[in-house]
């Protein structure tokens, strides 16, 4: 059997029509070609690209000079009203500009969140701009944003490092003076990454030297677990805790316990 | 009935004097509250009209149906929407099915019968006074000589060695259960345990949970990091520890920095540690303002000032939080000088501080 079956392979063999050197040259222009493509056309992009991201910063710096430099200054040095953008980078000035917390409409505790002033491509611009003025923190690779990953592992993560001021169910909370710390319900995941690397306002730093990228991306998986999976337990009231659950214990069970009482003790009419 | 007048005879209300006024004064003020008596007897709805009373009827009847609507129903809820393994949403609407199914069962039958009492059953006014609470003599007399016969036939009070004894036994039979519950204690003395930590010379200041260590260049202007001790989860008793040597490791600008004297070489480069046990009662304070840094405790809002040592500024904490000495060792790791040189969390007894 085992000759039967190689007399005819050593047979093709023999008669091919292919050299056995053919399928190394194939090999070889292959190669050569895709890589000649690809040099010629990386180099021809990168020209476009630096062109491109040139206009893209100056777009920026003229949207920044009429939006932004009465406050930060008119080459983002900073004022007594609002501090310098150098070195903030393009995730922050996406972080602020894309949730509309920037431009502020009034000086208080904190930046509120309102609908945005800025299209997309003015907010990249601004943020190719500022990043143009020295380094700082890129907006996230979109592999991190998916809101797939270890749940677990960006739960425990959460409870360390974001529960005790934004709530362990992402509800939020208060803070000094006024300031709070926003709920995360059904925030865009590169918003969520932004504010980890930049600590907008008043929220510390979470750089990638502290929790990296693959454990944010945990935690963005963590969030989006809990905008998809409603509390088990019924009526969350807001995921409080005991504040609103002892307030509703106090005001209506309570309530309907003396109810019942005075009811029971009233005579009939 | 009984008679108004006969109210007094057997109740164990102490009558109270009315005060005598004092010559002079021409308001005579008694404290005792008027016998309002009863109210006139007032006949209800369903006494008066009979479509009334069987219309109360069917309430009844129909408050016991609803029950047993609640409690078949209940049966169905549980049968009809089985929990899917995996989804613990899917228990939401079952559960809350279920518990209004009892909750009608059992407030269905309550209702019912407080409503049937009370709009069907029979009106009338009723006194029941209280007995006295003292014995007839005879009664008394008898008790006595009960004792005095079991004193006589057990002859407890003449059989002195006997009864001392019994004495000495019960006295004596709590012992053990004192002696072992006392073992439970720790065999450590509790007072050094809150005062020492995990922390000691050289120990490296690690992320939590994983327990990598931290380099000064990772802690980036404006950062918090939630800080264990290098080796806790190795060590035996993992929570206990946690408990006590909890860190929060911060950076400012080296200028914003008040450091008093003999802490110059406590913080690195601006990198400050302090305990983030609440010296108030111990709750975890890791809300951390990187503007105003401050840190405020989520319990009772106390509020520390991090750029002059934790002092407190608000709230009922009376002691700043206890600061971690910190350097770094030769491959640029963030270490620990020594331990912490106060006992950290809330006041204890025997606290010298």
């Amino acid at each position: 059997m085992a000759n039967s079956a190689s007399a005819p392979l050593r047979r093709t063999r023999a008669t091919g029509r292919r050299s056995p050197l053919a399928s190394v040259a194939l090999l070889v222009i292959g190669l050569v070609a895709t890589g000649g493509a690809y040099a010629a056309f990386t180099s021809s992009a990168t020209a476009q690209s630096t062109a491109s991201v040139e206009a893209l910063v100056n777009e920026g710096e003229k949207l920044f000079i009429a939006n932004c430099a009465s406050c930060h200054g008119l080459s983002a040095e900073g004022t007594d009203n609002a501090p310098t953008l150098i070195g903030v980078g393009a995730a922050s000035v996406d972080f602020q500009v894309g949730t509309g917390r920037m431009p502020m409409a009034a000086s208080g505790p904190q930046a509120e969140v309102k609908p945005t002033q800025f299209t997309d491509e003015q907010t990249a611009a601004m943020a190719a701009y500022v990043a143009s003025l020295a380094p700082g923190p890129a907006i996230p690779a979109a592999e991190y944003l998916t809101g797939e990953g270890d749940v677990a592992n960006g739960a425990e993560l959460f409870r360390i490092n974001c529960a005790m001021c934004h709530n362990v169910a992402g509800a939020g909370g208060a803070l000094t003076e006024g300031k709070y710390a926003p709920a995360l319900q059904d925030i865009d995941p590169v918003h969520v990454y932004e504010a980890m690397v930049t600590g907008p306002q008043n929220m510390p730093v979470f750089s990638d030297l502290n929790i990296t990228p693959e454990d944010k991306a945990d935690i963005i998986a963590y969030l989006a677990y809990l905008d998809d999976n409603p509390s088990a337990g019924g009526l969350n009231l807001g995921s409080l805790g005991p504040v609103s659950e002892g307030l509703f214990v106090w005001i209506f069970v309570l309530g309907s316990i003396v109810a019942i009482t005075v009811w029971l003790t009233a005579r009939s009419n | 009935m009984a008679e108004q007048d006969s109210a007094d005879t057997g109740t164990a209300v102490e009558k109270h004097e009315v005060p005598t006024a004092a010559p002079g004064t021409a308001v005579v003020s008694s404290d005792r509250v008027e016998n309002p008596g009863f109210e006139p007897h007032r006949p209800r709805v369903s006494d008066l009209s009979p479509e009334k009373e069987k219309q109360n009827e069917r309430r009844v009847a129909g408050l016991f149906f609803a029950s047993m609507i609640g409690a078949v129903g209940s049966i169905v809820a549980y049968i009809a929407l089985p929990f899917e393994p995996g989804d613990p949403a899917s228990v939401q609407l079952s559960n809350m099915l279920i518990g209004l199914g009892i909750a009608l069962s059992m407030l269905g039958i309550g209702f019912g019968a407080i409503h049937w009492a009370k709009s069907l059953m029979a009106n009338e006014h009723a006194v029941e006074y209280r007995h006295p609470v003292r014995g007839t003599e005879e009664t008394r007399a008898r008790a006595v000589e009960i004792f005095q016969l079991g004193n006589k036939e057990s002859g407890f009070t003449r059989r002195k060695l006997i009864r001392n004894s019994l004495i000495g036994a019960l006295a004596i039979f709590p012992l053990p259960a004192v002696v072992l519950f006392r073992g439970l204690a720790p065999d450590e003395d509790p007072v050094e345990l809150f005062k020492h930590t995990m922390w000691d010379t050289g120990v490296r200041l690690t992320r939590d949970p994983d327990g990598t260590p931290i380099k000064a260049s990772d802690v980036t202007i404006g950062s918090a990091f939630h800080v264990i001790p290098e080796g806790l989860g190795e060590s035996e008793h993992k929570l206990e520890e946690k408990a006590k040597a909890a860190v929060l490791l911060m950076r400012l600008k080296p200028e914003d920095l008040t450091v008093s004297a003999g802490r110059e070489d406590w913080n690195y480069q601006g990198i400050v540690a302090y305990s983030k046990i609440c010296t108030h009662v111990g709750c975890p304070v890791a809300l951390y303002e990187q503007q105003t840094h401050h840190l405020l405790c989520p319990c009772h809002q106390s509020q520390f000032d991090i750029k002059r040592e934790a002092e407190v500024i608000f709230g009922p904490a009376k002691r700043p939080l206890p600061q971690l000495p910190i350097t770094i060792d030769s491959e640029g790791y963030l270490v620990a000088r020594s331990d912490f040189e106060e006992p950290v969390g809330p006041s204890f007894w025997e606290r010298s501080l």
